[in-house]
């Protein structure tokens, strides 16, 4: 009987502990489902080459970042001379996703900013978007030869993130 | 100045928290009498000093005073004065401010309503608060310092309070459930002392029960009040969402529940010792780990505060001192705690036992839901959310159980008693509900759903069964006045449950698009948008929208709705336009604004919806009346 | 005949209250469909809300994508693992029963019956 009045103390101590790893974890944060599959079908207006389409075979033979942005997302306008840096990495090729933007905003911003990009997937309704998974913009997906994504990065893209995140699963990539 | 002197005064409100601790455990020790009885007169202080800290805080909110970061980060001289005073726990470091003072509040009082109790007992219990308090005060001032305060760059307004706190119901919110919270740490203090005393005279329970039923009235008003501003300020019609905040209110609040019977039984048969005071313990780890959980970020929720992984850290530590240690006491001392009575098997004492078990089995529920995420995270098994849909189910059949026991423990008597007795009892209200519910549902409500017509049928049945206490024999004025505390909060329970059911299983909803003089039908009702007007407002300005609500033709009511924007923050905020009433509730939810004039609007019929709150009044009523009685031995 | 009555019933329908349901479904049944799985799914740009309950523009697409499937024929475990897929377990408010949540879901009766025992023995010990 006397052991029973241990349990409330055992019990909190489980709690204790959880609540203790709890502090270092980011709920915030989801991950995407995504990883480890190929990236889904999909055929889109490219705004880089008007008329024609890109489809998720772009994506295939080479290591690709896929951006994710938008013309009024203002995250994107402070990223965007980061990506043109990154883009000159020479082992991975550059691709984005105008996500649920209007073809002019999107090519006066381009022309306004640069524009880094092999091609430019026109998704105005975002169904494509949704079909990634995409829930803000900026979101930048790592794509590897096989076309399948093995990574997924929400947010902006600066010099440290680029370098602890990117960089090293990019050069893991290339060499497999 | 003004400000360095609240700080000063919270160093000393800490310093006579450490007199408060120290000094009865050193007077103890050297058998000092008086040393033990400082703790009386320290809390005493501690109180005033908290006191004037709060009313310096005031004061640099009142007059705007920028230099204060706190006043910056969550005021601005354009709010209305009574917004001014109440920001001051809009945030992180005035809220706990507030915690503590309230918590030393409470201590005072208990320090002048038993001035002729046995010394040494008292001296455990303020020495226990005191070092409650000074782990507060201490975290207050290495953390989160209200006081900090800035002088470069003095901005010329604040960056103005959180439009949605912007609301009576808000404003006293708060103060109340904290003062729920902090109550809890009598019941607390109480039985540690109890612990080491080794004894629990029934004397002891009379003079607890007071205090658990203040804290848990305190706590259930604060629930009321958080809900019914949720209603009403936070969108779309909901009036509980199962947030991490709102069940950090409700697990303190499930185990305070049982503890109030467990005291009545201890008080009135000497049994369940162990029990009281575990739950007693319990009651206040569970506030404390709410805390936690709201303000160090562990968690996902709508109302969270701003949070910083020092204050998780550091509250943790403190957490996981306060509640070891009083388990380990527990564990050590709890099996000296011998009963007085026994009682069978068919008895009130069991039915309040396994009511008891229902409260802790559902405040465990609520325990897994909210944190089994975070147990999946960390085992890295994957990232899930449990939410409403988790909790409805689970919940349905845990609060059957429980208000079936509460429709029939009342009606057995102590100690013992037949099975034929008690049949014969409870089967005349049994009866009588289920006829009610299927009259009800047959000829009120629409249509049928089994879970409908259940809670239906066990609202009914308390009610009837709760009423049925007060005859024996007709109608009895001395039991009404005898159980005046108990018929209150069950009535309040039944309310409760009525209008959880009737307006989640028989509201209508519509999701429309609506421009100026267009009219929808709802049920019986049809509501015309009648035109849009500018608002102006002490710091907003906006648009209003105007309805008409009619019913056959006839009026019922005018409404308007509003979108604001306030002018400091630049936040928008949407006001719903609701025709309240005793029966049901209209709930015009303002959406975004589409081209042509037209809004995009969802119209809610909600019946019954207030009985909710009225529910939850009743028990608080019920708490009061309880506060009168003098006791349950005889 | 019967025909043009309901013409007649539907023109007036429409004169009567000119009012466009934002999502007009074509039965009650899949009306109470996207009532229920609006509420079961969460909004992941919101702090803790569902699509039906948040303003923000991705539980707006979310509403309109459940939307047109409903009107496809989709049934609502289709709609639900087409969110899965995309978005994970995370937008599901209730988490199916697998063996990670086995104990969430059992846990309350598992407690509870351990709690009813406990119960019965306590009272069997003191009675004696």
């Amino acid at each position: 009987m006397k052991r029973a009045y241990l349990i409330p103390f055992a019990v909190f101590v489980a709690i204790a502990v959880l609540l203790s790893k709890g502090l270092h974890l980011h709920p915030a944060e989801v991950k995407s489902p995504l990883i480890g599959k190929p990236v889904p079908n999909f055929s889109l207006q490219d705004l880089n080459q008007p008329g024609r389409t890109m489809t998720q075979d772009d994506l295939k033979g080479h290591v690709s970042l896929l951006n994710v942005w938008a013309s009024w997302c203002t995250t994107c306008l402070a990223e965007h001379p980061y990506i043109k840096d990154f883009s000159n990495y020479p082992d991975v090729q550059f691709y984005s996703l105008n996500y649920k933007d209007t073809e002019d905003n999107a090519i006066q911003w381009l022309k306004k900013s640069g524009n880094p990009y092999m091609s430019i997937g026109f998704d105005v309704e975002g169904l494509v978007g949704m079909d990634f998974g995409v829930y803000g913009t900026p979101e930048a997906f790592l794509i590897d030869k096989k076309g399948i994504i093995r990574y997924k990065y929400v947010g902006m893209i600066d010099e440290q993130i680029w370098g602890d995140e990117f960089l090293p699963r990019i050069k893991l990539l290339v060499t497999s | 100045m003004i400000p360095e002197f609240g700080l000063m005064a919270l160093i000393m409100a800490f310093c006579f928290a450490m007199v408060q601790s120290l000094c009865p455990l050193v007077g103890g020790i050297y058998g000092q009498r008086g040393l033990i009885v400082l703790g009386r007169q320290a809390v005493i202080g501690q109180f005033c000093c908290c006191l004037v800290s709060i009313i310096s805080l005031s004061y640099a909110f009142i007059y705007s005073d920028y230099s204060v970061i706190y006043v910056r980060e969550h005021s601005d001289h354009s709010l209305p004065l009574f917004y001014r005073i109440t920001a001051l726990w809009g945030g992180h470091e005035g809220s706990l401010l507030l915690w503590v003072t309230l918590l030393n509040g409470w201590g005072m009082w208990l320090a002048l309503r038993t001035r002729d109790v046995n010394e040494n007992f008292m001296a455990k219990i303020f020495c226990t608060l005191g070092w409650v308090s000074s782990g507060f005060l201490l975290f207050l001032l290495m953390t989160s310092s209200p006081f900090a305060r800035e002088f470069v760059n003095l901005p010329l307004s604040g960056k103005d309070l959180n439009p949605i706190l912007q609301d009576p119901g808000l404003a006293i919110h708060p103060p109340m459930l904290y003062m729920g919270y902090v109550g809890f740490a009598i019941a607390f203090a109480f039985s540690i002392a109890i612990l080491i005393e080794g004894k629990f005279s029934r004397e002891t329970a009379t003079m607890l029960r007071p205090w658990v039923l203040g804290a848990w009235g305190f706590l259930t008003l604060g629930i009321i009040l958080g809900s019914w501003w949720a209603y009403h300020e936070l969108g779309w019609g909901g009036w509980w969402f199962w947030d991490p905040v709102e069940n950090a209110s409700l697990l303190p609040w499930l185990v305070g529940t049982a503890l109030i019977h467990s005291v009545m039984a201890c008080e009135k048969r000497g049994v369940l010792k162990s029990w009281v005071v575990l739950l007693g313990i319990i009651s206040f780890a569970l506030s404390l780990l709410g805390t936690f959980l709201v303000r160090s970020g562990v968690l996902i929720s709508v109302h969270a505060f701003a949070n910083d992984p020092t204050r998780g850290t550091y509250l943790l530590y403190y957490l996981a001192l306060v509640i070891l240690s009083s388990f380990s006491i527990f564990a050590w001392r709890g099996p000296r705690l011998t009963r007085e009575g026994s009682f069978d098997f068919l008895s009130r004492e069991t039915f309040l036992l396994f009511n008891n078990l229902i409260l802790l089995v559902m405040m465990a529920t609520i325990l897994l839901g909210t944190l089994y995420p975070m147990l999946l995270d960390a085992l890295h098994l994957g990232q899930i959310s449990v939410g409403q849909p988790y909790f409805n189910a689970v919940f349905k059949p845990l609060a059957m159980l429980l208000i079936g026991a509460m429709a029939i423990g009342p009606l057995c008597t102590w100690q013992s008693m037949t099975l034929q007795k008690l049949l014969k009892k409870i089967s005349k209200a049994f009866v009588v509900a289920a006829i009610i519910a299927l009259l009800l549902t047959y000829f009120i409500f629409d249509k049928f759903y089994l879970m409908a017509f259940l809670g239906t049928f066990f609202s009914v049945w308390l009610c009837l069964s709760t009423l049925q206490s007060l005859f024996k024999k007709g109608f009895s004025f001395s039991r009404l006045k005898e159980h005046r505390s108990m018929i209150a909060a069950h009535l309040g329970v039944a309310f409760c449950a009525m209008g959880v059911t009737v307006t989640s299983y028989h509201g209508i909803e519509r999701d429309v698009r609506m421009a100026p003089q267009e009219t929808v039908q709802l049920g019986t009702y049809k509501v015309t948008f009648e035109s849009t007007s500018p608002i102006e407002g002490p710091n907003y300005s906006g648009i209003g929208a105007n309805f008409h609500l009619t019913k056959n033709n006839a009026h019922v009511a005018n409404l308007q709705g509003e979108k604001r924007l306030y002018h400091v923050s630049q936040m928008p905020l949407t006001q719903a336009a609701i025709k309240p009433g005793l029966f049901y509730d209209v709930y015009i939810a303002l959406g975004e604004v589409l081209n042509h004039g037209a809004w995009s609007v969802r119209i809610y019929y909600k019946p019954l919806i207030r009985w909710i709150w009225l529910g939850g009044l009743l028990m608080v009523a019920g708490a009061v009346l309880g506060l009168r009685r003098r006791g349950y031995r005889r | 005949m019967k025909i043009l009555f309901f013409l007649f019933l539907l023109f007036f329908q429409l004169t009567g209250y000119g009012i466009q349901d934002n999502y007009p479904f074509t039965n009650e049944g899949k009306k109470q469909d996207f009532v229920k799985l609006t509420h079961e799914l969460r909004c992941l740009v919101c702090q803790n809300q569902t699509i039906a309950d948040s303003n923000a523009p991705l539980a707006n697409d979310l509403r309109g994508q459940i939307y047109q499937q409903l009107e496809l024929g989709q049934s609502i475990e289709e709609i639900r693992d087409f969110m899965v897929v995309r978005y994970g377990d995370f937008i599901l408010y209730k988490p199916p029963l697998t063996v990670q949540t086995f104990m969430l879901w059992l846990g309350p009766f598992v407690l509870l019956g351990l709690a009813s025992v406990w119960v019965i023995i306590f009272i069997r010990r003191q009675r004696r």
